[in-house]
């Protein structure tokens, strides 16, 4: 545990994760800087969600540990906000957008406890910030795609966490979506803030980011783009997975 | 006819309340659970847990008789007065808890078991439910049978219930039937849980990674939703049987959620139809039968079962809802449908008279020509309709040469043309289409444009005052 950083907003020591005893990720090793906006880049299937929802405990790891500022989840949940990926709910559900967003002080709100006013003025305070204040009643299946993005953004950013975990935001987006949420990005940083990004679009990842973390089953590279983001590690990153590990992976889910 | 129903309502007594109140009551504690278990689009669960939880209440209820035989708890007494509605509180206080417990284990058991076949099974999620419920209430009646000298349950009942009987079943001295009890007290818990977790219901329904982020254990909430559906249906289950448990746990939260888009609107509208259906099933059980059976010669038919015709009414408010609903409503969407069409008529044949009085002013010889596109004779009853409502409007003039188009309409039909040239300009200089093609898509495209599109259209063109065929693209008046 020595080798945590107190300072760093997420720190993962020697984690490996697991679906049914197939591992999809293998002894990541990785503290995040603080203050920057890191590119989570890898293909399909590298486990990048997986990564996401390990760490936030959504699905277990076998082995290894993670801290959030020095500290394990469970007391630092109140400091970190999770954008999940936009298809992973149902947008039929009944509610407006501004519902969904209060979503993001349930936590602050506790058990029993109804929203009152006061957490609906921040949650539209935060719905502003993303462009969205007049869509605050609309329900949310007859928002676009990208506006349902953008409410999902304004819920993780009512819980003015320190650090944010956002899965694929910039996933079928519309332009004006894409710029609202860089220019949203920048704001956090600028706030101290720490944001952790899944992001499939190469071309982008010099402009968006500082950082990039390179993950395809396993860690390949991290650091700052200028000096990580090599044509090099990309063809290692997107060069096929490594075979070996998917054979020892498919054993150790048959044996 | 309608003396006939208020004389065969007539025969409507005491018990007759209480039945409808048993049903309602027992309708109204389904919906709570019936909605949520609907939003997670898990409605099939609770079909499921329906019949799961038949072995459960079977052991429970021989286990408590079981207990009374060996003495370990006191058996029903006989005494009098107050001191017997007490007596019969606790004893059926005592049963429910028992079967409660009993039905909340198999149910939850059920929902693992389904989860474990799910998972090793490696079959889709709604056959393992299938395989489990099936095996489950195979199960249950088994036990039935096998105890049947002990547990005074009749498979049938089960079943179908029997909500008349319960009706009777009173508590003590009192008229009022412990199923009322029972069910009263299960809607009351099912209100006051929603109330309480109503925040925790909605993100660990809509967004359950996000609940789990935030420490919320949807798992949790999940098994405790099972138990609440599960102990709310053995509620029901007396007096209304496995099959009709499923349809109040979702006919009246499906017919609510059409009729509303707000959740905690939805909740409520649920309890309301369900109030609704239940005292609306009673009043037709016992009038439509024989009403229509006395005409179809059988006047033996006095009614028919309550509980059968309290899913019929319920059916039909959710039909009434299928219909009616003021945003999914298929009235509303025939409505929109018939609207658009009138207005493309209308459109189309200002748009006709606008080219046919162009093409006079140039060309008179043409004119006869084209003469028929404003004959009344030649149209359709609803370009007719159409026609006879710009008439009204003053957008055309009948006159004895054919219509012509008023100042307004001609305003209205430049706007028209304004659209359809402009998108002919517009296809032509992103597509290699023929004329005619332009012509053909302009024509349905014309009656969707409106300003906003028309003014990015055309000043994307430059402006432009002709459209690929050399026709001049009109202004209308007010926009010059």
């Amino acid at each position: 545990m020595s080798n945590h950083l107190d300072s760093s907003p997420l720190s993962i020591h020697d984690m490996t994760v697991a679906y049914q005893r197939r591992p999809v990720l293998w002894d990541i090793d990785y503290s995040a800087p603080s203050g920057k906006l890191i590119a989570i880049v890898g293909p399909n299937g590298a486990g990048k969600s997986t990564l996401i929802k390990a760490v936030l405990q959504l699905i277990p790891a076998a082995s290894g540990d993670v801290v959030f500022f020095g500290k394990p989840y469970r007391e630092q949940a109140g400091r970190i906000g999770y954008v999940p990926q936009r298809t992973s709910v149902d947008w039929d559900f009944p509610i407006d957008a501004l519902g969904v967003v209060a979503m993001g002080l349930y936590r602050k709100i506790g058990w029993f406890r109804p929203v009152t006013k006061k957490y609906r003025l921040q949650a539209l305070a935060a719905l502003e910030r993303v462009g969205l204040a007049e869509f605050a009643s609309r329900q949310i299946s007859q928002l676009s795609g990208g506006q349902q993005q953008r409410v999902f953004l304004a819920r993780a950013l009512v819980q003015d966490a320190d650090l944010y975990l956002m899965d694929e935001p910039f996933a079928g987006v519309d332009a004006a979506t894409e710029r609202a949420i860089v220019d949203l990005l920048r704001e956090l940083r600028a706030a101290g803030k720490t944001a952790l990004v899944v992001h499939h679009d190469l071309q982008t990842v010099a402009e968006y980011f500082d950082e990039v973390l390179l993950l395809n089953m396993r860690l390949i590279a991290s650091g700052p783009v200028e000096q990580v983001f090599t044509t090099e590690n990309l063809r290692r990153t997107y060069g096929g997975k490594l075979a070996l590990l998917d054979q020892v992976g498919y054993r150790m889910s048959h044996k | 006819m309608f003396t006939e129903f208020f004389k065969r309502l007539s025969v409507w007594e005491g018990i007759d309340t209480w039945i409808a109140v048993t049903g309602a009551l027992a309708a109204m504690a389904c919906a709570l659970p019936g909605t949520w278990l609907l939003l997670r689009r898990q409605s099939l669960l609770g079909d499921a847990l329906s019949h799961a939880v038949l072995p459960g209440i079977v052991l429970a209820y021989l286990g408590v008789s079981w207990m009374e035989e060996i003495g370990w708890l006191a058996a029903p007494a006989t005494g009098s007065g107050a001191a017997r509605v007490a007596e019969g509180m606790s004893l059926v206080a005592r049963r429910q808890l028992a079967l409660f417990a009993g039905a909340a284990l198999s149910g939850v058991f059920a929902a693992v078991l389904s989860e474990v076949i799910q998972r090793w099974g490696r079959v889709e999620r709604s056959a393992a439910l299938g395989v489990v419920f099936t095996s489950m209430f195979a199960l249950g009646l088994l036990l039935i049978r096998l105890f049947a000298d002990r547990a005074h349950l009749d498979p049938g009942c089960v079943l179908y219930g029997n909500l008349e009987a319960t009706a009777f079943n009173r508590l003590g001295d009192t008229t009022i039937p412990q199923a009322v009890i029972v069910n009263g007290g299960m809607l009351l818990v099912n209100a006051l849980l929603t109330l309480l977790f109503f925040k925790e219901l909605r993100l660990s329904t809509f967004d359950p990674d996000l609940a789990a982020a935030q420490g919320m254990r949807p798992s949790l909430i999940s098994v405790a939703l099972m138990s609440v559906t599960a102990a709310t249906v053995v509620a029901a289950f007396e007096s209304v049987g496995a099959i009709l448990v499923i349809a109040m746990l979702i006919i009246p939260a499906a017919t609510a959620r059409l009729l509303s888009d707000r959740l905690s609107t939805i909740l409520f509208l649920g309890i309301v139809v369900a109030a609704v259906g239940s005292v609306l099933g009673h009043v037709m059980a016992i009038t439509l039968p024989a009403m229509i059976c006395s005409r179809l010669g059988m006047p033996q038919v006095e009614d028919a079962s309550t509980a059968g015709m309290m899913t019929v009414a319920a059916c039909g408010c959710f039909l009434l809802a299928v219909f009616l609903s003021p945003r999914h409503g298929m009235a509303r969407a025939w409505y929109e449908r018939w609207r658009l069409k009138l207005r493309i008529v209308r459109e189309d044949l200002l748009g006709g008279l606008f080219r046919r009085e162009e093409a006079a002013s140039s060309q008179p010889h043409a004119a006869n020509r084209q003469a028929t596109v404003g004959d009344p004779v030649r149209l359709s009853w609803f370009q007719r309709l159409g026609r006879q409502s710009l008439i009204r409007q003053g957008l055309i003039d009948s006159g004895s040469h054919g219509d012509s188009l008023t100042e307004s309409g001609t305003a209205a039909a430049q706007d028209l043309v304004r659209s359809h040239r402009l998108w002919e300009s517009y296809m032509a200089r992103h597509f290699a289409l023929p004329d005619a093609r332009l012509h053909d898509t302009a024509e349905k495209v014309e009656h969707f444009l409106g300003p906003e599109l028309q003014a990015e259209i055309a000043a994307e063109l430059d402006q432009p005052t002709m459209d690929p065929h050399g026709k001049v693209i009109p202004t209308p008046p007010e926009r010059l």
